[in-house]
């Protein structure tokens, strides 16, 4: 009969598990990387011709001016933040042809067939010297509200939310409501 | 009586700690898959800004940080509280990024290159001078996919 193997003491494993525990919850993190996902336009050709430059009417475009001591003016008229995203879902959707609001063209989308789209763009300027809590701010409540007029027609539609459609109905949507948010050059006035 | 008598020669018995390192095994564990190593030590203090539009970065692999922020605290005796950029693990300046851009682009597949995102991890109160040229740079370099590094709001306005 084999003799029996002394039993060793355990009592240190669990000293070293912990050890090893506390390296991995130093040098880790758990945080999860979210943000604000934009596409930069591509750099201007060198050679570009501003007069040849397509010309888009002025009721096309949504004016949003950030100065440098945070204040927003939005066509014209001063807004707060929070008043920015029903603006910009009025004029992006314009539900009573307003002639002041942008024009409409109709287009011929799958899954839609001839769909009247909006040819609205959001013209974003900010000055040099805003701060970046509030240019966040803003861009947050420009996505926020092409992201609520996709959910809402994706709901009408489908009954789904936007996010739980086919990659082709996503896209139909998105030539229904594009996501046109221009950025000009910061103003370089105001330094400071 | 002899049956309430108590037992002065038995001891209680000492608890089995056999089980604690398997205890601590799990959490180990636990903590092993649910966190990612930390890949550079900021020397920037960096305050996100508060967004609810947000989506989740994908491939961690594929993605460059750029911070943008005030020096920590012992490095402003020497630079002073203005926002600086940091890259990988040292200072840089606005004309360092082409560098940094293209770096970074070696050292992953050429198919890869095309789903590369830029991170912007950016202080909150950093003024928009600094976050625009490195903005042209990237547009220099055709980095155009970017993405502002925000925390989720909790919805209260």
């Amino acid at each position: 009969m084999p003799r029996k193997l002394p039993e060793y003491n355990a009592a240190s494993l669990a000293d070293i598990a912990f050890m090893l525990l506390l390296f991995f919850l130093v040098t880790t993190t758990m945080d999860v990387d979210s943000g604000l996902e934009r596409k930069l336009p591509p750099p201007p050709p060198p050679n570009q011709d501003l007069s040849k430059q397509p010309q888009i009417k002025e009721r096309n475009v949504f004016v949003v001016l950030v100065n440098k001591n945070d204040q927003l003016l939005v066509e014209g008229k001063p807004m707060r933040v929070r008043d920015l995203r029903e603006a910009a879902e009025n004029f992006m959707a314009n539900p009573n042809n307003d002639p002041t609001l942008p024009e409409k063209e109709v287009k011929d989308v799958p899954f839609f067939g001839p769909t009247e789209v909006t040819k609205g763009v959001i013209s974003l300027q900010n000055d040099v010297g805003t701060t970046y809590g509030t240019y966040i701010a803003v861009q947050n409540e420009l996505v926020g509200a092409i992201n609520d007029l996709r959910d809402q027609l994706a709901q009408r539609k489908w009954g789904k939310s936007y996010d739980d459609l086919d990659r082709d109905q996503q896209k139909a949507i998105q030539e229904i409501y594009p996501s046109r948010i221009s950025e000009a050059e910061p103003k370089k006035v105001g330094k400071k | 009586m002899s049956k309430f008598r108590k037992d002065d020669k038995k001891e209680t018995p000492p608890i089995s700690t056999a089980a604690l390192p398997d205890i601590v095994f799990m959490l180990l564990f636990f903590i092993m898959v649910s966190t990612t190593m930390r890949e550079v030590t900021l020397k920037v203090q960096v305050k996100l800004p508060q967004a609810t539009e947000l989506s989740k970065l994908e491939r961690k692999s594929l993605v460059s940080y750029i911070y943008i922020g005030p020096p920590q605290q012992q490095y402003q005796a020497q630079l002073g509280s203005e926002p600086r950029i940091q890259l990988n693990d040292s200072f840089a300046t606005v004309g360092d990024i082409q560098d940094f851009i293209v770096s970074e682009r070696e050292a992953h597949d050429e198919n890869e290159v095309p789903l590369m995102v830029t991170s912007l991890k950016v202080d909150q109160y950093t003024k928009m001078g600094i976050v625009s040229d490195v903005k042209q740079e990237l547009r220099r370099v055709q980095a155009l996919h970017i993405n502002y590094s925000a925390r989720k709001r909790t919805e209260k306005n």
